[in-house]
């Protein structure tokens, strides 16, 4: 691992709408292998950071780079290799609806390697379909039939279809009940330690930044006011971090993941 | 830069070994996948040491072909061998596409499901009809409930925004008739009939017909997608237990709106119309204006007008009942607001077209014509 070497950099970012400066000198690094968690309160433009990144939103100004390749202000056939190196999945899964669960699963595969044969493309969006945790009979189902928690697996299992090096997940948890969040939470893990996957993760919940996430970064005042551990961002002085680890949600899911430690050392 | 995936066979102590290396990655795959399914003979095992890169494509092909030829693996890193194991672990029989029914059944399954759609659309159509008389009288017994502000403010966008668009339309469609009904009666020399056919064509039937298709297509799709929108965001739900009635605040001023102004558009559609006609026959057939305002109100009977006034309210009812019910039917999802709008404007103009043909027999027979 090294750490001079991100995978994302992010450099002197400016993102505005109109007079609405949403960003302004933000700079982040991700690193290869980790989960990054993004936090920050409504509006602080989580976002628009991750759209800028993987290149949906035109930032006024600033450097970003992905896999140490320059992806502003170039065409879209040259980040074409960077393209197929990473999967995004967005809030509400944004399936293609008149597709079922793994035709939709075979689209980017389609798209990036027509040369595969129909035959290992069905394979391949099998399992694909198993791994995300989805039962095997929601294949042939259409999105619309699907429940919120389902169609976000079956987003996954497309962000994965490439077996990408980089994840992007917009939220992924928001809306899923308890269990299915947690579900979720250990099913991203679990891909990341088998798949070796660097993961951008924009939450809003604790509990997925408690489990899963490496690092934290945190974005107030139009950039990134702090990147580290849980343990090193609350050492610091920040009214708005000190509120959003010390406020009383934060402090419930401290305490669960202390009591779930203690019951695992129990256990062990 | 590391090496494609290949595959060689080997002999190793008199057996036939597969050795597969290089980046076993999607990207890196190439034609592995075809070439492995091709292998005439079956090797003893498979040696996986040669492996630089894997990802869990590549560890499918491997396990698809060690399924195939049901023999060992050996010599794989760790990587290769987790990889591995996970996607044996994930291996379930998934169908890809959706069940294939043939076209005749479905052919035959559309038609029932279209007339028992049709069927309940129009019981769910007269239950809303009667929903809607009901708010409608308690509206009247008490006066205080009408959403004044509500339906002054539908007459401006029923009403006032529609001037411009319904003005210019009939405008042309008053040159329209002009011009090919003067061709017509040219061979008979009957020019100057040209003023009967406009006149007693746009306050009978063209100026309120046309007048409410542009109010359906304009206003009725509106009343079904902002209805549509509102009922998504469960707006319509929070009215309810408020205690406001959707009926009375959503639905009467919509009505109401549009059934006063259906009147006052296909009145003004009609008097444009007249006027595109009149430029024509004074700029095209030479009929001075003086002359064809005499012979308009020479040919025009006073019922001529009332045929069109009579049908405007009834139409603009229609249209803006069309438009409420099948916003208030929307559902589930984003998409059910567009299917319901398509639906509103399609449903409004075949009823106010099928209304007219009745209206039509029913003005003949009353000897209106």
């Amino acid at each position: 691992m090294d750490s001079a070497d991100p995978i994302i950099r992010v450099r002197g970012l400016r993102n505005q709408f109109d007079d609405q400066i949403v960003h302004e000198a933000l700079d982040l690094d991700v690193r290869r292998g980790e989960i990054l968690g993004v936090v920050g309160g409504s509006g602080t433009g989580k976002s628009v950071l991750m759209r800028s990144i993987i290149g949906l939103q035109s930032p006024v100004a600033g450097e970003i780079t992905v896999f140490g390749e320059q992806m502003l202000g170039r065409e879209d056939a040259e980040v074409w290799q960077v393209r197929r190196r990473w999967g995004v999945l967005f809030q509400g899964g944004a399936l293609f609806s008149t597709l079922t669960v793994a035709e939709n699963v075979e689209v980017p595969i389609r798209e990036f390697y027509p040369q595969l044969s129909e035959q290992l493309l069905d394979e391949i969006a099998a399992y694909k379909v198993v791994m995300t945790g989805l039962p095997a009979e929601a294949g042939p189902k259409y999105p619309s039939q699907l429940s919120g928690g389902m169609r976000k697996r079956a987003g996954l299992a497309r962000a994965l279809a490439l077996d990408p090096e980089l994840l992007f997940l917009d939220e992924p948890t928001a809306g899923l009940d308890p269990i299915s969040a947690a579900a979720f939470d250990a099913l991203i893990l679990e891909l990341k330690e088998t798949l070796g996957l660097t993961v951008f993760l924009i939450t809003h919940d604790l509990d997925t930044l408690y489990a899963i996430c490496d690092r934290v970064a945190v974005l107030a005042d139009r950039k990134v006011v702090a990147v580290g551990t849980i343990a090193e961002l609350m050492a610091l002085n920040h009214p708005w971090i000190q509120e959003y680890f010390n406020g009383p949600r934060g402090r419930a899911a401290t305490q669960a993941v202390d009591r779930h430690k203690k019951v695992r050392s129990d256990q062990d | 830069m590391t090496s494609n995936a290949a595959h060689r066979m080997e002999e190793r102590d008199g057996a036939q070994v597969l050795v597969l290396s290089g980046t076993m990655t999607l990207s890196g795959l190439g034609t592995l996948a075809d070439d492995l399914e091709r292998l005439p003979n079956p090797p003893h095992h498979i040696d996986l040491g040669e492996i630089d890169r894997i990802d869990t494509i590549g560890a499918w092909v491997i396990h698809r072909t060690q399924k195939r030829f049901a023999v060992p693996v050996s010599g794989g890193s760790g990587d290769v061998i987790r990889l591995l194991n996970q996607v044996t672990h994930a291996e379930q029989p998934v169908q890809i596409h959706p069940d294939h029914t043939p076209p005749w059944q479905r052919v035959m399954a559309e038609i029932g499901a279209g007339s028992i759609q049709a069927m309940r659309t129009l019981k769910g159509l007269l239950g809303f009809f009667g929903a809607v008389i009901m708010s409608l009288g308690h509206v009247i017994t008490h006066p205080r409930k009408i959403r004044f502000h509500a339906v002054v403010h539908r007459f401006e966008t029923v009403g006032v925004q529609a001037l411009a668009i319904i003005g210019l339309m009939s405008f042309l469609i008053g040159i329209v008739i002009a011009q090919q009904g003067a061709v017509q009666l040219r061979q008979f020399g009957a020019e100057v009939f040209t003023i009967n056919l406009i006149g007693r064509l746009t306050t009978r039937e063209l100026g309120i017909l046309m007048t409410a298709i542009m109010v359906a297509g304009r206003s009725g799709s509106a009343f079904a997608a902002q209805i549509g929108s509102m009922k998504l965001a469960e707006e319509v739900d929070a009215m309810r237990t408020i205690g406001v009635s959707p009926m009375e605040a959503l639905v009467l001023p919509r009505i109401i709106a549009t059934v006063v102004l259906m009147p006052l558009l296909g009145c003004y559609a009609s008097l444009i119309a007249i006027l595109g006609g009149g430029l024509f026959c004074w700029i095209s057939l030479e009929i001075p204006p003086v002359t064809f305002v005499q012979r308009i109100r020479e040919v025009v009977l006073i019922t001529d007008l009332w045929v069109g006034l009579i049908k405007a309210p009834v139409f603009g009812w229609i249209i803006a009942m069309s438009g409420c019910f099948q916003g208030m039917q929307v559902q589930g999802n984003n998409e059910e607001v567009g299917l319901k709008t398509t639906a509103a404007v399609v449903q409004a103009i075949f009823l106010v077209i099928v209304l007219d043909a009745f209206f039509a027999v029913f003005f003949t027979s009353i000897g209106w014509n």
